[in-house]
């Protein structure tokens, strides 16, 4: 992308934010965001955001399931940590997603519309760019 | 097909042991019964940390949030809220018993106790790509900063914020920025220090690994405040993910011309380069840091000259620490007035600590200054593992204190904590129990300043080795009462003569732990008892020859070996071999290996 | 101006003093152990803490500038317990060896001690046993006794710019040594001796070799020598000081006197062959001056016929042989005044006192400790056809010396130095100080090209303590620019100015350029009394050009000794024999030997 100006940069402001909003990118309306902190790597973040991508694929998911990464979300002691945003469903923070869970994470959550148990978590704190 | 409703059960030890075991599977059985299992999951949660109010029901997506629940209640949660879609007003939260009104679980207190600003994007953007952070108002501050404001109305901001340094000295950001504004000379550089080398302590790796581009956006404003092209970032090299998204961000920056010559069209340059550490804690302290990245020795420099002044090359430099520079953009965005009003009257704005330690929920957090260490160790942290008593908590690395039970109720600050004994330093916040040796911590974080001292003044390369060599006396059983008083007066002169912080607070936890926890040093030399059990050589390993059944299976993990004795007969430990390593004590399983 | 007060007592100084200056005004000492004048405050031994009113806060004051109203307290019980502290840390890491070192009651750290009472071992000692490097013959690192005060390092980067020494380690282990751990001997070092000048306790000294001197001295018998001495410009302005005289008392005739109750037959004086070195340096300058005015200044440069650079300082030598050999050509072929004498006692003087030359055993005294080097350092040092000084020794080894032999130096009665290698002008005298030979070498200069005798011989302009002195003066025909460096730092600038106009094809900036490792000259030597300031440096250069106006004779070339030594033995300077016997040539060497 090239330099941008002062108003391109509002422009692609705008059209970020409501990307971000809608979670709707490029179709697919399922994310899967696994935290990618080194303490997230530490725990075995990397081979479950592979075990994952594995899984979406053999489900033949991947028109629709978006995986992202991201940074740490403070939950150090379950980590690895993944968000998981399903239309129609409650945004979920699980805990503690070694790589052997991606496959009950895949048919259970992305498929079955059902929650894991012994997983869930809260996220720490309110959003201060949603007040 | 996704379920109209969510009930998650909170599982943790607090709720389980209140039977939210039979409250899950009453709410599953009346599901069935009602004829509504296909509309409603029924799922057992980690720990909501609410812990006093238990057993907790979650419903989603509604939100409601369910206090005190019992077995009982299972049939009317499905009744009223599932089938009717109403919610069982009784059972909500309410702020106390008398309340008639509830509250949303977003208002509970509890909730709001964590406030994360500088980690406002860490777990929700991904680091490598900047329009994620463009779209969370990123480089929003900078618009500000390059096109609506005045240099001297981005520094009157900062100072108006209240933010102060974060990398422990807290000294307020605005006023260094003026400071370097108003110095002589046209050259002038911006430095973040990202050397985080207190033990424990990653709040600023967090930071950089979740939002790189909130230090950069900093760095431009403070360089477009203070009158500054150049910035650095001198990083530890034992942080490599950290490394490498901050050099996908910069190199993303510069792309799209938010960084480099000319940015967004204002005439305003600026450029930002790395430097590396090489392994040497005190290049966190701002002038060894700066003469590190001239290339000598990373030794401190004598203050005056501040580096405001003459830092750099001898040029006016503002030096900041990665947290500051992650608040300036929210300062900026979100205006003073508002930043200000959070925290304590001295101590504004946020802080994020490092939990780590004898805690059930270590983490990362963000708490409002004024927070009071009760509310994080036992709200947030969810109290320490394994039910074990709590002792005291380590705030500040190798330069703090350490903080006792009577004291838990202080609220948080830079004063508040300086006048415990303690100091805020970086953020780490190590909590210990009943397991911990006060002796063994002082004596740790000795023996690290005794590593990491550059060796240049007196006070602090001869004083950690002699107050270190004494503490190993101590922890070996061969104090004297006098030691004591030797560690006092090497600790003082220490604090008062070192040429920086490190030699000048490395006695710090030592004349803490003497101050809360004399009988436990007088125990160490009068009674060669080590009551936590960590001090080897006082710990002693013996077999109840009562309880003994003669498995053998201590004498199989003893790695001396020293354990003797016949099947079937009490083993015997030989003590005079014994290397204290512990291994028979974690086998057995009849209890009959005893540590005094 | 800022108003303050130290210890209740209003001062005023300039702005940027620091609270220890300001406190002198006060007459009040502040205790210091790491803190030189010479060098920027390294602010390492946190001994000069002191308070400012109103805060418990301590600061360093050397470091800490005065600011107007500031009110400091130096002495309270808090600031004498934390400085007795520090001092006992320092003291828990050095050896009891204070009976056996060569600082025994000379030293910084014995004196802190005593002032502070300390009475007994606080806390454990901490010694490293690390090994003592003697492998450079000059000078020995005694790592065992540092304190790590930081002088020598930074005499040796920044004073002197040689980067021969730099802290290796950290913590505790920290030491100071060359480089990469080499030895002192394979290292760059020039052997200046700042170092050892600098070091406040006995962690580097100069290679003692007095040892050797007696066993000469005291032989008897068939195997016995004769012992020929020579004593330098700058030794005389300072040797009092070890005997409790100020800085700049001049003691020439009263050393001549000790030096044979010493023991040595034959007492000649360097300030004779600083005038030689002046006859052949003089003439190698004018020689090259015309031979630059035939072909054109520019040429001249380029082709390395100008400048004209002084070699009689052996440390200059070295550092140009190692930093700067492109530089070799410029150099003057005349040897130093201490070789010179040492062929001349072993050739002329031993075929006029008809004395076998092996049986000479010829000694020099030097302020210098380079010299040790110099008088072996390749084989023209051996002109005669025998090692022409065979030792050389420090002022501080003869004062020990004198001592040792219970002569009272002070009172003994004058005496003179022996002829023919003994009587100077006042021209050889003024090689002590910087600018001396710069200055020796015009008046002869002048002679040489005009042939008449200036009326004003004094040329105030290459005279004094600032670090690079330019000049210009007229001879006949002639602008000479001259330009005078001292302390080894400010030599890199000037040459690279030369080098510069060299590479750009225009004329040199100067035409003869006069280089002293030391600061101050000689009489800043490394091997003189401890506690060199630029205060005593004046001192002492004050008496050197006192000693100057009131000779008989101010130029070299009418010494009638020197005048009778090319009659009777060289021809005439510059000649065939003259380069034979008193000159010299150089070679480039690399910085690190491994």
């Amino acid at each position: 992308m090239a330099k941008m100006t002062l108003d391109e940069l509002r422009a692609l402001r705008e059209a970020k934010r409501k990307d971000l909003e809608k979670r709707d990118v490029e179709g697919k309306d399922i994310q899967i965001i696994v935290g990618m902190g080194t303490c997230g790597i530490a725990a075995g973040a990397k081979q479950t955001f592979d075990a994952i991508v594995d899984q979406v694929q053999k489900k033949g998911l991947e028109g629709q399931v978006l995986i992202r990464q991201t940074g740490c979300m403070g939950l150090c002691y379950v980590e690895p940590t993944v968000e998981v945003l399903v239309p129609g469903m409650p945004p979920v923070i699980y805990g503690k997603m070694t790589a052997d869970t991606a496959e009950e994470l895949v048919e259970k959550h992305l498929v079955g519309h059902q929650l894991l148990d012994n997983h869930i978590l809260d996220r720490p704190a309110a959003d201060i760019l949603k007040n | 097909m996704a379920y109209k409703n969510y009930i998650l059960v909170c599982g943790g030890t607090g709720c389980e042991s209140s039977k939210s075991e039979d409250i899950y599977r009453d709410l599953i059985k009346e599901a069935e019964l009602q004829g509504v299992k296909n509309e409603v999951q029924v799922v057992k949660t980690g720990c909501f940390g609410f812990c006093e109010r238990g057993p907790i029901v979650k419903v989603l997506p509604s939100e409601s949030f369910y206090v005190g629940v019992t077995p009982q209640d299972a049939k009317e949660i499905i009744a009223e809220q599932v089938v009717k879609g109403r919610e069982v007003k009784r059972l909500l939260y309410k702020k106390d018993q008398n309340a008639t009104n509830t509250v949303r679980v977003q208002d509970i207190d509890f909730y709001q106790k964590q406030f994360r600003v500088v980690l406002r994007n860490c777990g929700v953007i991904n680091p490598e790509n900047i329009e994620e952070y463009i779209a969370r108002d990123g480089y929003k501050a900078l618009e500000k900063a390059l096109f609506e404001m005045t240099p001297e109305q981005i520094i009157a901001e900062v100072k108006a914020s209240g933010l102060r340094g974060r990398g422990g000295a807290g000294f307020p950001t605005g006023v260094k920025w003026e400071s370097a504004r108003g110095a002589p000379g046209d050259v002038k550089y911006i430095v973040c220090n990202a050397d985080e080398g207190d033990p424990g302590a990653y709040m600023d790796r967090s930071t950089i690994e979740g939002d790189p581009h909130s230090i950069l956006e900093a760095m431009i404003i403070a360089g477009k405040a203070v009158g500054a092209h150049q910035g650095y970032i001198y990083i530890r090299a034992e942080y490599p993910l950290a490394i490498e998204r901050l050099n996908v961000a910069i190199a993303q920056a510069r792309e799209m011309g938010l960084m480099g010559k000319d940015i967004l069209g204002s005439g305003f340059d600026f450029d930002v380069e790395l430097r590396l550490g090489a392994g040497a804690f005190v290049c966190g302290e701002e002038t060894a840091l700066l003469r590190s990245i001239e290339g000598n020795r990373g030794m401190p420099t004598p203050k005056p000259p501040f580096p405001a002044f003459k830092g750099l090359w001898d040029k006016p430099t503002v030096i900041n620490n990665v947290e500051t520079l992650a608040n300036v953009p929210v300062v900026l965005t979100r205006g003073a007035q508002w930043f200000s009003s959070i925290g304590t009257e001295k101590s504004k704005g946020t802080k994020v600590f490092a939990l780590t330690g004898k805690i059930n929920n270590s983490g990362l957090i963000e708490v409002p200054m004024g927070t009071t260490l009760r509310e994080i160790i036992f709200d947030i942290g969810g109290g320490i593992k394994g039910g074990k008593k709590f002792k005291g908590v380590q705030t500040g690395g190798p330069s703090g204190g350490i903080i006792v039970e009577k004291d838990l109720d202080t609220p948080i600050s830079y004063e508040s904590l300086v006048a415990l004994g303690s100091m805020m330093g970086s953020g780490g916040m190590i909590v210990m129990d009943e397991d911990d040796c006060m002796v063994d911590v002082s004596k740790f974080y000795m023996g690290f300043c005794v590593d990491e001292s550059c060796g240049k003044c007196a006070p602090c390369r001869i004083g950690t080795s002699q107050m270190y060599s004494i503490l190993d006396k101590i922890s070996k059983g061969n104090g004297v009462e006098s030691d004591l008083d030797d560690l006092e007066r090497i600790g003082k002169a220490m604090t008062k003569a070192s040429l920086c912080a490190l030699g000048g607070s490395a006695a710090n936890p030592t004349m803490a732990t003497i101050k809360h926890f004399r009988e436990e040093y007088l125990e160490h030399i009068r009674n060669h008892k080590c009551r936590a059990g960590k001090c080897k050589d006082l710990v002693v390993y013996e077999i109840n020859p009562e309880k003994c059944i003669g498995c053998g299976l201590c004498a199989r993990k003893c790695p001396v070996p020293c354990i003797a004795g016949e099947k079937k007969q009490p083993h015997v430990i030989d003590k005079a071999r014994c290397i204290k390593c512990g291994e028979c004590f974690k086998a057995c399983k009849f209890g009959a290996v005893i540590k005094r | 101006m800022i108003n303050c007060k130290i210890n209740g007592i209003p001062v005023q100084v300039a702005e940027g003093t620091s609270v220890l200056e300001a406190a002198k005004k006060a007459n009040v000492k502040i205790p210091t152990l790491c803190y030189n004048p010479d060098l920027a405050p390294w602010a390492a031994c946190g001994i000069c803490v002191v308070k400012v009113e109103g805060s418990n806060k301590m600061l360093r004051s050397c470091t800490t500038p005065v600011t107007e109203g500031m009110s400091v307290i130096t002495n309270d019980t808090d600031l004498v317990q934390t400085r007795k502290t520090v001092i006992e840390l320092i003291l828990s890491t050095h050896p009891n060896d204070c009976l056996n070192c060569p600082r025994n009651q000379d030293c910084e750290l014995q004196t802190l001690a005593q002032e502070f009472g300390i009475r007994q071992q606080s806390f454990p000692k901490r010694l490293r046993n690390l090994p003592i490097d003697d492998t450079n013959g000059a000078i020995i690192l005694n790592p065992e006794k540092c304190v790590r005060c930081g002088r020598c390092v930074t005499v040796c980067q920044q004073m002197q710019n040689v980067w021969a020494i730099e802290y290796l380690g950290r913590g505790e282990s920290t030491r100071i040594a060359p480089a990469a751990d080499v030895k002192l001997g394979d290292s760059p070092c020039i052997r200046c001796g700042q170092c050892s000048a600098h070091c406040p306790v006995g962690a580097i000294y100069e290679n003692d070799q007095t040892g050797i001197v007696w066993e000469a001295l005291q032989k008897t018998g068939p195997e016995a020598k004769t012992c020929v001495v020579q004593i330098a410009p700058a030794v005389r302005v300072a040797l009092g000081e070890s005997f409790g005289c100020a800085p700049g008392t001049d003691l020439t005739k009263k050393i001549y006197t000790a030096l044979r109750r010493l023991g040595f037959d034959v007492v000649f004086d360097t300030n004779f062959s600083a005038d030689l070195t002046i006859m052949e340096e003089a003439t190698e300058f004018v020689k090259r001056l015309t031979e630059a005015m035939k072909m054109g200044m520019t040429d001249a440069t380029s082709l390395k016929t100008l400048p004209l650079i002084t070699s009689c300082c052996p440390s200059w030598v070295d550092y140009m042989e190692k930093y700067f050999p492109d530089m070799i050509p410029n150099f003057s072929t005349a040897k130093s005044p201490q070789q010179m004498m040492g062929t001349m006692i072993k050739t002329y003087w031993a075929a006029k006192a008809g004395i076998d030359p092996a049986s000479i055993f010829s000694v020099s005294v030097m302020p210098c400790t380079a010299k040790k080097y110099e008088s072996h350092r390749d084989d023209t040092m051996y002109a005669s056809g025998f090692q022409d000084v065979d030792i050389s020794i420090t002022t501080r080894e003869l004062a020990r010396m004198i001592k040792q032999a219970g002569i009272d130096l002070l009172n003994l009665p004058e005496s003179e130095a022996d002829s023919p290698l003994g009587p100077y002008t006042g021209a050889g005298a003024i090689f002590g100080a910087t600018g001396g030979v710069m200055e020796a070498a015009l008046r002869t200069a002048y002679h040489f090209v005009t042939g008449d005798e200036l009326k004003d011989v004094n040329f105030t302009g290459v005279r004094g303590i600032s670090g690079i002195k330019e000049a210009s003066v007229r001879v006949g025909q002639t602008e000479i620019r001259v330009a005078v460096a001292h302390q080894m730092s400010n030599i890199e600038q000037v040459l690279k100015e030369v080098q510069k106009a060299r590479s750009e094809g225009r004329e040199t900036p100067w035409h003869f350029i006069e280089v002293m490792a030391c600061r101050g000259g000689c009489i800043g030597g490394g091997g003189q009394p401890y506690g060199a300031t630029d205060e005593v440096r004046k001192m002492r250069i004050r008496a050197i050009y006192d000693h100057d106006e009131a000779a008989v004779y101010r130029c070299s070339h009418q010494n009638p000794f020197i005048q009778q030594v090319y009659k009777e033995f060289l021809e005439k300077p510059g000649s065939h024999k003259a380069h034979e016997l008193l000159h010299t040539h150089y070679t480039e060497r690399p910085l690190f030997l491994k």
